[in-house]
């Protein structure tokens, strides 16, 4: 029988089981969404080549347990007919994750399917000395978890006020979970203090007659593990406001774990080891 | 409170997520456009949605008001945005 390289297998998303010769796959999927003719196809090699059934993994991808060594090539045909690959596992970039962002939640504060699909379409399976992994919510309610990734985007926004707009309702003060706004009614006056806002944007969506306008950005948080080891992934950069630097941030962020980092360590203790202002430094070239 | 004064009371302190919104609709519909509805309200979540979703609908918050007890009272202008 020729031999079989695991290896490749998992490179490919072909995880190898407890039972022989069985393999989970991992289906390529960005933002956690699929088509539903996809999700057809995906049913339908449940049922030949594997026991009929599917695993939602942690990270929002489906596996499909129990498929055979030997059926490896004509599933990984099956799944292009669909416009569908194996995902990735192993040292390098995983699954994108991400809420649904602007186009659907009422919280949405940017548009993280785009972004997903931009970062699978650029990023994903590139190789790295550990896994990788990049979450993507779309605002402060951080329901994908921005901090537990390696590395984090979150949507934010920057509130401006316009005083001609403004009805000193003090709808903005009772929302604002910083107590960054105080508004003054008997005197019409408004006090911002900008220090103060962590960019949640609800000023902005609250407001009844648009006196707060915003511009959306990108917080990112580099570091995060939810592993082996637990760390919260931290804030390096000011909010960015542009998708460019943003893509700069990312590429100037895996080409630095690429370089610094050794096989098998997670990217966060490769910072903790070569220093976190290293990377910091690097990143200021993003203006 | 901001020198307007409400045509209805409804009080949905009493009931959660998304009953709040829910409560608050369906007092609301009993007015008529221009009319006002005050809405006592608590902190936290019901703040947060209440009054966002009333915008959504075209109704126009005009004032708020901290109780200071954990609850919010909103004063609300049916259709005020439409």
């Amino acid at each position: 029988m020729a031999q079989v390289n695991y290896k490749e297998l998992k490179k490919g998303g072909f995880m190898k089981q407890v039972q022989k010769d069985r393999f989970s796959l991992r289906i390529r999927l960005a933002g956690g969404q699929i088509e539903a003719d996809q999700l057809k196809k995906v049913y339908e090699i449940a049922q030949r080549y594997g026991q009929g059934y599917v695993h939602l993994t942690s990270r929002q991808s489906i596996e499909i347990p129990f498929i055979k060594l030997a059926d490896v090539d004509v599933v990984k045909q099956e799944l292009a007919q669909a416009g569908l690959q194996p995902g990735a596992c192993g040292p390098r970039v995983r699954t994108i994750t991400a809420c649904q962002g602007s186009t659907i939640c009422p919280s949405g504060l940017i548009d993280t399917t785009e972004l997903a699909k931009e970062f699978d379409q650029k990023y994903g399976g590139r190789e790295l000395p550990h896994k990788f992994k990049l979450g993507i919510t779309g605002c402060g309610n951080n329901c994908l978890k921005a901090e537990e990734n390696d590395l984090g985007v979150k949507g934010g926004v920057k509130p401006n006020w316009l005083d001609s707009k403004c009805n000193f309702c003090g709808l903005c003060e009772a929302v604002c979970p910083t107590q960054a706004i105080k508004v003054q009614k008997s005197d019409k006056q408004l006090l911002f203090k900008d220090q103060e806002c962590n960019y949640c944007g609800k000023c902005v969506k609250a407001c009844p007659v648009e006196a707060w306008e915003g511009q959306s950005g990108f917080i990112v948080s580099f570091g995060g593990l939810f592993g082996k080891r637990i760390a919260v992934g931290k804030q390096l950069l000011p909010i960015l406001f542009s998708k460019d630097n943003l893509h700069k941030v990312v590429e100037i962020t895996l080409e630095f774990f690429k370089k610094h980092g050794k096989q098998s360590e997670r990217f966060g203790n490769t910072l903790d080891r070569v220093g976190w202002e290293l990377l910091k430094k690097e990143l200021q070239e993003v203006k | 409170m901001s020198g307007e004064k409400a045509d209805a009371f409804v009080d949905i302190t009493d009931v959660v997520c998304p009953i709040t919104f829910v409560k608050a609709k369906v007092a609301i519909e009993e007015l008529e456009d221009g009319q006002i509805l005050e809405i006592k309200m608590n902190e936290g979540e019901p703040i947060q949605n209440v009054p966002r979703s009333f915008k959504e609908e075209g109704h126009k918050v005009i004032g708020v008001e901290n109780g200071g007890d954990g609850t919010y009272t909103v004063l609300v202008e049916k259709g005020g945005l439409e």
